[in-house]
């Protein structure tokens, strides 16, 4: 085989791969931003179920902070935390720990809990349980998870965190005890981690823009 | 090369050489994402987009690309305009996206286009690989969407379900629940149905198919003895 043919070849390849990436970079460059902007919405679309706008008057998205707490959390990585202030006073934080022990794997969950310790709101956002089964965690397929609104640690005691084949109050699924009892679980120690935390998570970085003079 | 009819581009897609169905191309997305109707019709529709565009794109570089290096330049092209169309669609129909975001990058991955695009579209001017893409796409749409309606009628009793996700909150009244007080058939969900659903599926047309040949076969001797009698 000759030196030229092989050459041609090489280039023509080299201006395809030179073409794919182009054209893969210009839509990226150009759909960056409404992507971003689409996330970002979704995101705020998802944390106003839990905290609703009109309990608070702070930019959520950016009024954010990332913790580390394998033991509470349910993960090694960073969790993102928001911080619902109103009138410069705290009102709710919205955190995204992971309930490690699932049938199947991590369970994402969404947290929030309003300044007095009560829940304001549980969701999953990702799972991997049994479709059928263990899948009525998610909010779209029973109203399970709409359960934990109101609670708090002292609604039901300590002892009474649990699903009810382990003597607490909240239902199991019939045939999936093990995906209820992760997230309860998470769901509790989320609580802890907030009664341990509480006067950390309001108190650095980013105060509210008037702070009220203390009395 | 004599080019094939747009008849039998549409007959081969659909039904003799159906890429689900015959050729057994793009298995892993077909029965994973097929576990209810609305999920494999929304898998079919992307994959159909996908696979007639990148087959008119081969089609169009067909003679510029030499044979030796085809194989990486399909899979430039097929990586290229998934990669755009999945862009595209989280920027600008962000709804679906949340749907189908998911099964969108494992289009690169179904043998189906790399298939259309060595056997069909690299050796077809492109109004004919426009054709083929479309009726292979709507083919594997179709098996799709009767494995995902198969499995979700045994294994929740509905058909429909979901719907809103991809047609708005209009369609969240269209679940249809065929048996009341259903408890499930988990099975049918799980990955064992899906290889149980498409080897039913695959015997059904097997069955269709010789049906179909004997009577053929039938009308051929049947023919002369008439024209005797």
């Amino acid at each position: 085989m000759k030196l030229r043919p092989i050459l041609i070849t090489a280039l023509v390849l080299l201006l395809f791969t030179v073409l794919g990436t182009a054209l893969v970079a210009f839509t990226y460059n150009n759909t960056r931003s409404v992507i971003e902007a689409n996330a970002r919405a979704n995101l705020l679309q998802n944390l106003n179920t839990l905290v609703p706008a009109d309990h608070y008057d702070n930019d959520l998205l950016n009024d954010s902070l990332e913790v580390t707490d394998p033991n509470l959390l349910g993960t090694d990585a960073p969790v993102t935390i928001y911080r619902a202030r109103r009138e410069g006073r705290p009102a709710a934080i919205i955190l995204a720990p992971v309930a490690p022990d699932g049938y199947s794997g991590d369970i994402k969950l969404l947290v929030a809990i309003n300044a007095d310790g009560t829940l304001a709101g549980v969701r999953v956002t990702a799972h991997r349980e049994t479709p059928g089964l263990g899948d009525g965690i998610e909010a779209a397929r029973s109203d399970w998870i709409l359960k934990f609104t109101g609670r708090s640690l002292a609604d039901p005691d300590e002892k009474h965190w649990a699903v009810k084949k382990d003597g607490g109050v909240y239902d199991q699924f019939t045939g999936a005890t093990i995906t209820p009892r992760a997230v309860v679980k998470a769901v509790k120690k989320a609580l802890i981690y907030f009664k341990h935390n509480r006067q950390t998570l309001f108190a650095d970085a980013q105060p509210p823009a008037a702070e009220a003079p203390a009395p | 090369m004599t080019e094939p009819t747009y008849a039998s581009i549409t007959r081969d897609g659909l039904w003799t050489n159906n890429p689900g169905l015959v050729q057994l191309l793009g298995l892993c997305p077909l029965l994973a994402t097929s576990n209810n109707l609305i999920n494999g019709l929304g898998l079919g529709l992307a994959t159909a987009l996908a696979l007639t565009a990148s087959n008119v794109c081969v089609s169009l570089i067909r003679n510029v690309v030499r044979p030796e290096i085809r194989i990486p330049v399909f899979v430039l092209v097929i990586a290229a305009i998934v990669t755009v169309i999945e862009l595209g669609m989280n920027a600008y129909l962000h709804e679906l996206y949340a749907v189908l975001g998911i099964f969108i990058p494992l289009i690169v991955t179904n043998c189906n286009l790399i298939g259309r695009a060595e056997a069909f579209a690299s050796k077809h001017s492109p109004g004919r690989a426009l054709v083929d893409g479309l009726m292979m796409g709507l083919g594997f749409t179709l098996v799709l969407v009767a494995l995902g309606g198969l499995r979700e009628v045994v294994g929740q009793g509905t058909l429909f379900a979901q719907a809103h996700m991809m047609f708005g909150e209009a369609a969240r009244g269209w679940t249809l629940h065929l048996v009341d007080n259903y408890r499930g058939f988990l099975l049918a969900i799980l990955p064992p149905g899906a290889f149980i659903g498409l080897g039913l599926i695959i015997a059904v047309k097997n069955v269709i198919d010789a049906r179909l040949q004997r009577r053929a076969q039938h009308s051929v001797v049947a023919e002369p003895v008439a024209a005797a009698g």
